[in-house]
């Protein structure tokens, strides 16, 4: 394509905007909607994911076994315990190392407390495993397996705050995908009537292009040019608004709820913003390509 | 060379709009195609556009067979036309350098070759010194010199105008008829739908006439006479 015809598209398409200047301003208006809710359920799925894998480095599952079973019948166990493709990391807790973590936790500054037990270990029947989880989604289906275990007494592990985090996760993904979905679809719509109405306009120029025998693309470049500033417009404006937004409210979320900082890390910008750009900027420039590129088949054909 | 061999054109409605058209125009000839209103000259020239197909028969034209053209060729053959019409057709939002630029623009011609041909085919048809002048602000006589120009600027092989004097007082269409003649003295091959016959007494040329789908005349007789002819 020479880089004259490339001008004359870009020009062209712009111009278009501007002739219909409220129309092009509703569709603006309706991508930059649907994208800004689109960034907003993004941010949130995102920072939630990023919790939730957080915990999967975190929160584990601990099993301790019967009192009474020894050493190797715990550590053949254990090797069936990890021979499950759930598991991340597994770590064995001699009932010594137990004991040597809890002199260190509780009687820390006070060893002459602890040294009243001598060679006596408290914690003899404590031997146990700690396990990490690769998704921590299984965590319910490998504890009631666990359970089931011949030799196990008890399995410790965090219910509450997981099964909350994903099921908040599923209900914002299925609200933001209904109505992300429904707002891509009115400004599809509005796109394509944008489209049309430019057609309108255009008709006896582009009639007259046909006849002088201006190629299918040469006619339709302007409008599809036209749609996709308005997908991008669209796009850019909800993206430098949220950029400002989640700033803002990070550093909010953070100073006002200092007490949940240990749980509740939110993503840093510079991870969130690259990924949702493009898919923000893939979403306007998309729904202006394909709303524009078939409104004008319908309306142009040489 | 413009080969029309036996074609009928019948629209949807049952309507014959054509019947067994059988013509053959040379190059460089100054054609009239002249007939009443619903006789099909326009018909006849949106078949030779490619706008319209014909419902039986052959268009050849400069060897290029229309019947057996894939729809991606069309823009390609298009451009060895030019094509005025009665209404000007010029775009009211730009100038006469402009509409002119306009047709070589939408072929992808280049901005240099377009600075250096507008200004020539301005000078051809008289319009040098209006170049800058928006199309309302010019007479009927003048657009539609804007509007021949437009059809000249990429070089056609063949010229072709639908009632191009029609909206003209007499002085003005005496006037785009020179231009026409002119143009067809450079070489290219002109032809000329109408209903006028006050128009085709203006100057020479072949003179086929329809009459309700049907060539009910060809006079070559007239044949190509110099510009004397023209009637002030």
């Amino acid at each position: 394509m020479r880089i004259s015809v490339f001008w004359y598209c870009l020009k062209q398409g712009i111009k278009n905007i501007f002739k219909n200047i409220w129309f092009s301003l509703a569709s603006v208006a309706t991508i930059s909607a649907s994208v800004f809710l689109f960034c907003l359920f993004f941010s949130i799925l995102t920072n939630i994911q990023f919790m939730v894998k957080n915990m999967e480095s975190t929160v584990g599952i601990t099993v301790l076994f019967d009192e009474g079973l020894g050493e190797t019948d715990i550590l053949a166990l254990g090797a069936a315990i990890g021979g499950r493709g759930e598991i991340r990391e597994m770590t064995y807790i001699s009932p010594q190392e137990a004991w040597d973590s809890f002199q260190s936790d509780y009687f820390a500054g006070h060893e002459e407390l602890a040294a009243g037990f001598a060679q006596d270990n408290p914690l003899a029947g404590s031997a146990s495993y700690e396990i990490h989880l690769w998704d921590i989604s299984s965590q319910n289906e490998i504890v009631t397996w666990l359970q089931g275990l011949e030799g196990v007494r008890q399995v410790n592990y965090s219910n509450t705050i997981v099964e909350g985090f994903l099921s908040f996760n599923r209900v914002v993904g299925l609200l933001s995908l209904v109505i992300t979905g429904v707002l891509l679809l009115v400004a599809m719509f509005l796109i394509s009537n944008t489209i049309s109405v430019a057609a309108a306009f255009r008709r006896q120029e582009s009639q007259i292009m046909r006849l002088i025998g201006a190629t299918n693309f040469m006619i339709r470049a302007p409008f599809i040019v036209e749609g996709v500033v308005i997908g991008l417009i669209g796009a850019g404006i909800p993206l430098a608004g949220i950029y400002v937004l989640y700033t803002r409210c990070v550093i909010y979320l953070t100073e006002r709820f200092s007490i949940l900082s240990g749980v509740v890390k939110f993503l840093p910008m510079e991870e969130l913003y690259p990924a949702m750009t493009a898919v923000a900027m893939g979403l306007g420039v998309g729904i202006g390509f394909f709303g524009s590129f078939f409104t004008i088949r319908k309306y142009l054909k040489v | 060379m413009i080969e029309i061999l036996d074609v009928c054109k019948t629209y949807g409605t049952g309507n014959k709009a054509l019947r067994d058209i059988d013509i053959t125009i040379e190059d460089g000839e100054f054609v009239f195609i002249m007939g009443r209103s619903g006789s099909g000259k326009t018909t006849l020239l949106r078949l030779l556009v490619k706008e319209e197909e014909p419902t039986s028969g052959e268009i050849i034209v400069n060897g290029q067979e229309l019947w057996r053209m894939p729809r991606r060729h069309v823009p390609r053959y298009r451009r060895t036309l030019g094509i005025v019409f009665q209404d000007f057709r010029l775009l009211k939002d730009r100038n006469v350098f402009e509409n002119v630029a306009f047709a070589q623009r939408v072929v992808g011609a280049s901005s240099r070759a377009i600075r250096e041909s507008v200004p020539e085919i301005l000078k051809l048809v008289g319009l040098s010194a209006k170049y800058k002048s928006l199309p309302q602000h010019l007479s009927g006589g003048e657009q539609q010199r804007v509007a021949i120009a437009r059809a000249l600027i990429n070089r056609p092989e063949v010229l072709l105008a639908d009632e191009p004097t029609g909206n003209l007082d007499y002085q003005n269409a005496v006037e785009i008829m020179e231009l026409l003649w002119d143009i067809n003295q450079m070489g290219t091959t002109v032809v000329v739908v109408t209903h006028s016959q006050e128009l085709v007494n203006l100057t020479g040329g072949r003179v086929i006439t329809l009459d309700r789908g049907q060539i009910v005349s060809d006079d070559y007789s007239r044949g190509r006479q110099d510009k004397g002819r023209i009637q002030e």
